[in-house]
């Protein structure tokens, strides 16, 4: 006890008469960018050893790319493996293994020409007939995998999943051994998207046939990415290293990545100070104005294409057939104060559904957006006393969210203005997060429950989904023929403009239908070293090494311990001379911001 | 005869936990199955044919009863099962990975614990009322009610980012990194264990034998050593095996907090995520290790104590 006190005040001693302003003004600086005429960084400005850590938040949950679920899992293979589609590094869908595609005039078929000189990483060829062996096996009921909703698109999906029909009929097939057909029940326009999700990577057969359940071992995974398993020490790291057989391996810089699962973001900060990592997955909230201050180069928000709001429960008391209350309650929600007061992490007051820069649909805006607070205010009482409430006769509601320091303080928040605008008496209700989904689904208890949706692609289709008639989700108990008509013409419509007026004309129908009290949309925020650049913010946060790259740092030899782990300082590069330009665009500037059309990994609901 | 009585005596206790684990799994299996969600339950909701094929695959279509009979059969042949969460990877292989390093740290802090702790209580038992023991005792105190989630981290922002000395966090088996996290475990096993000996210190200062033995005139030092501390320490003995299991079974806050891959988490991360083969694993293993340690305590209790012997008449 003594002695970890006084190791404590020494600390704070040596610091006090050492550093007077602690090791952060003395971090080291990037010497700066300079481009090659080619677009691609100077090899003379490049560090030389190229090691990044990358801070992965949780441990991912499974390596084999059918099994996995998760962004920590999902962040991973995307640098060990790719799909017939892949992401820029703004998160654009670029080709992948397919080098082109056609689409039937019906928009059911996909024929996919594949690139000829795409190998393994033990050398062998990869060819068509390995994705439909990696198909077939990510849809097997055997395998059962949770992610494999994702392929229900696909003819004969659903069957097949089912038991019904054996894997064969799955409408994947091979035309030639570079060419790849693929079949599905209706048009699908984020499709391609859904490609480059893990779900629909190749894996290896023969890997996969010799070890079972335990391929995803490193020394025994075999992958087609731009980087190779090297070592998994589980729940400390996992290492990668560079696959030089990857068909841009002259192009990929960094040589080695560290993912690290760190799931207490106080720690991750924390290691992002002391240097141990270039990358964080997240920073804690209570932090976010500190590190503001305190980091503003390394601190980075970005939009992020998920949505979080509270909803009603449309089957019981106070709400049901009430939508005029509904209405009042949602008025009467100050949004800018709790993003400016409450949250504080820079996310964008929402008054609607589904996030800006989604595949560039334009989200809904009702009247009321811009309105002012005052005026909302105003209309929330008359709506108020309309649904037979008054001061003397106050509704009490419950709101029910489940355990959280973040949830707690919006319902709070909401609490105060309900009160404080109508006279609402509100009672706050915390569940562990299982209970409290399973009490939303069951609709009996809830009254006004937090609700969110970060999105499995890059399609608002995935926002309206859930509102549909019976939908699983759908635990507002919304049952609206006309938006499910709307929502089954947008599962039809080929032509995106009339698909994209049909999602909107849902979406107003939904908001004006009061089932939910939106409140914001979701941003991503994160540290990035100052040193580590290549990456560009993208709503979907797709951010794969191998379009990264690490600067040296401007004083060479001095700040060395205190640079990142691996960063020795020297001349020349791993570089070699690119002659095939890559784009500029992989070497601009950090905040981008970038709507692409491609899916978005597995995002489970961010729970507490 | 004595020797005969101990082993007797140890083969009794063994048996003795297979009825005690017996109890102790059939409570946590009906008890985790009891708690609402499933393990596939999620904002996400899975497709009809999707959950079936999960079901079928761990076994959760069928009735419970034969679930738990087939559970008790695997636990038989010590498989574990598949995780739910980590699908990767057995149970078996993710206690195998985690136990050595909760094991490691645990008993660093408990030694560390011990040693400290003991000395500063006879320390302060010897000047009891003096300065000395009030400000031993005073930190002491401190010591159990600061809870570790504030020390850990001010330890991580003292030594591991301003001064710079150690790791702020991580896991690679070098010293280095055990440092803190086992100082951090170690601080209110230590104030207990010192609060334990200085009071039964001053009791056994003020026994009859004692006094005889210094009445003897033997030098201080030899009366201490020879024939108060032995006793002294034995309520300390007995808090060791409780206290044990809790350090080497992991700490869910410290292996947060220094990201370090124990058998703590996966408790706490099974029970959240409805894990039920890593929970049930976790916890047939701690009842096996806190029956085990107790058990060995219970020995050392005897060869310490000679009131205490395991002899036929028992």
């Amino acid at each position: 006890m003594l002695c970890a006190w006084s190791v404590l005040w020494l600390a704070a001693c040596g610091q006090k008469n050492g550093e007077p302003e602690g090791a952060r003004d003395h971090r080291p600086q990037p010497v700066e960018l300079r481009l090659l005429e080619n677009g691609r960084p100077d090899p003379a400005v490049l560090d030389a050893g190229q090691i990044v850590y990358r801070g992965n938040g949780e441990e991912p949950q499974a390596l084999d790319p059918h099994l996995a679920q998760g962004e920590p899992a999902a962040h991973i293979l995307r640098d060990l493996f790719e799909g017939l589609t892949t992401t820029s590094a703004n998160g654009d869908l670029i080709p992948g293994v397919a080098a082109r595609w056609n689409i039937s005039r019906d928009a059911r078929t996909y024929t996919f020409y594949l690139r000829r000189d795409s190998v393994w990483s033990n050398g062998d060829p990869l060819t068509a007939e390995d994705f439909v062996f990696s198909l077939r096996r990510a849809a097997s009921p055997e395998l059962a995998s949770n992610a494999a909703a994702m392929l229900l698109p696909i003819q004969n999906a659903r069957e097949v999943l089912a038991g019904e029909l054996p894997v064969e009929e799955l409408g994947v097939s091979m035309l030639d051994e570079f060419t790849l057909q693929i079949t599905l029940t209706g048009p699908t326009p984020y499709f391609l998207g859904l490609l480059a999700h893990p779900i629909a990577y190749p894996v290896h057969r023969g890997n996969v046939t010799a070890f079972g359940d335990q391929f995803s071992r490193p020394g025994k995974l075999v992958s087609n990415g731009a980087y190779v398993l090297k070592n998994w020490t589980l729940r400390v790291s996992i290492e990668l290293e560079k696959n030089p057989l990857f068909r841009e391996a002259e192009k990929t810089l960094v040589e080695h990545v560290f993912y690290l699962p760190i799931e207490d973001h106080t720690t991750e900060v924390q290691l992002f100070r002391s240097g141990a990592l270039h990358w964080t997955s997240d920073v804690p909230n209570n932090q976010f104005r500190w590190l503001q201050k305190h980091y503003p180069e390394e601190l980075v928000v970005s939009p992020w294409m998920g949505s979080y709001f509270f909803g009603f429960n449309l089957t019981r008391e106070p709400f049901i057939e009430n939508p005029s209350l509904r209405q009042a309650l949602i008025l009467a929600v100050d949004r800018e104060i709790i993003t400016d007061k409450v949250t504080q992490f820079g996310e964008q007051p929402s008054y609607a559904l589904v996030p800006p820069g989604i595949d560039g649909y334009v989200p809904f805006s009702p009247i009321y957006a811009d309105w002012t607070q005052e005026e909302r205010n105003e209309e929330a009482r008359r709506l108020y006393e309309r649904a037979g409430y008054s001061e003397e006769n106050p509704l009490r509601v419950e709101i029910r969210y489940n355990t959280s320091e973040n949830h707690k303080k919006i319902a709070l928040a909401m609490a105060s203005m309900w009160k404080q605008t109508l006279g609402v008496n509100v009672t706050l209700v915390n569940e562990e997060f299982r209970v409290f989904l399973r009490n939303r689904e069951q609709k009996v208890l809830t009254q006004v429950f937090r609700a969110g949706w970060i999105s499995d692609y890059n399609d608002p289709y995935s926002f309206l989904e859930m509102f549909r008639t019976g939908h699983g989700r759908n635990d507002y108990g919304y049952s609206n023929p006309s938006f499910d008509a709307l929502l089954d013409e947008v599962g039809t419509e080929r032509i995106r403009a009339r698909r994209e007026r049909l999602m909107f004309e849902a979406e107003r129908l939904l908001i004006a239908d009061a089932v939910i009290i939106p409140i914001y949309t979701y941003v991503t925020k994160r540290l990035v070293d100052r040193h580590l650049r290549g990456w560009e913010n993208n709503v979907m946060d797709h951010h794969p090494t191998r379009h990264m790259f690490l600067l040296k740092s401007r004083t060479p030899g001095v700040t060395e311990e205190e640079s990142a782990p691996g960063l020795d300082d020297g001349a020349g590069g791993a570089m070699v001379e690119a002659e095939d330009a890559g784009p500029a665009q992989e070497a601009a500037s950090d905040s981008v911001e970038a709507a692409g059309a491609d899916a978005q990994p597995a995002g489970e609901e961010t729970p507490p | 005869m004595r020797q005969e009585g101990i082993i007797r005596h140890a083969t009794t206790r063994l048996l003795g936990l297979i009825p005690t684990l017996l109890v102790l799994i059939t409570i946590a299996f009906f008890l985790i199955r009891v708690a609402p969600g499933g393990p596939f339950d999620g904002e996400k909701v899975l497709p009809p044919e999707i959950r079936a094929n999960l079901d079928a695959k761990y076994h959760l279509d069928e009735p419970l009863l034969q679930q738990y009979f087939r559970y008790l059969g695997q636990i038989i042949t010590l498989d574990f099962g598949p995780s739910f969460q980590y699908k990767d990877w057995t149970v078996t292989e993710l206690i195998a990975r985690g136990f050595p390093v909760s094991a490691t740290l645990g008993s660093l802090a408990m030694v560390l614990a011990f040693v400290l702790g003991t000395s500063i209580g006879v320390i302060a038992a010897l000047r009891q009322n003096s300065a000395v023991d009030y400000s031993v005792m005073g930190v002491a105190m401190l010591g159990i009610s600061i809870p570790n989630f504030v020390v850990a981290p001010l330890l991580i922002l003292g030594v591991a980012i301003h001064a710079g000395w150690l790791p702020a966090g991580g896991w690679d088996w070098s010293w280095q990194r055990m440092v803190l996290p086992v100082i951090t475990l170690a601080l209110p096993v230590i104030a207990y264990i010192a609060r334990l000996t200085r009071g039964s210190m001053i009791e056994v200062l003020h026994s009859n034998y004692i006094r005889t033995a210094r009445a003897k005139g033997l030098p201080k030092r030899l009366v201490i050593g020879r024939h108060a501390i032995k006793p002294a320490i034995l309520p300390v003995i007995s808090y060791m095996g409780p206290a044990m299991a809790a350090l080497i079974t992991g700490s869910v806050v410290i292996e947060r907090i220094y990201t370090i891959p124990g058998l703590g988490s996966y408790f706490v991360q099974g029970a959240l995520n409805r894990d039920y083969t890593l929970v049930m694993g976790v916890v047939v293993f701690y009842g096996v290790v806190i029956i085990l340690l107790n058990f060995i305590v219970d020995l050392i209790y005897a060869w310490l104590n000679p009131k205490i012997r395991y002899d036929e008449s028992q």
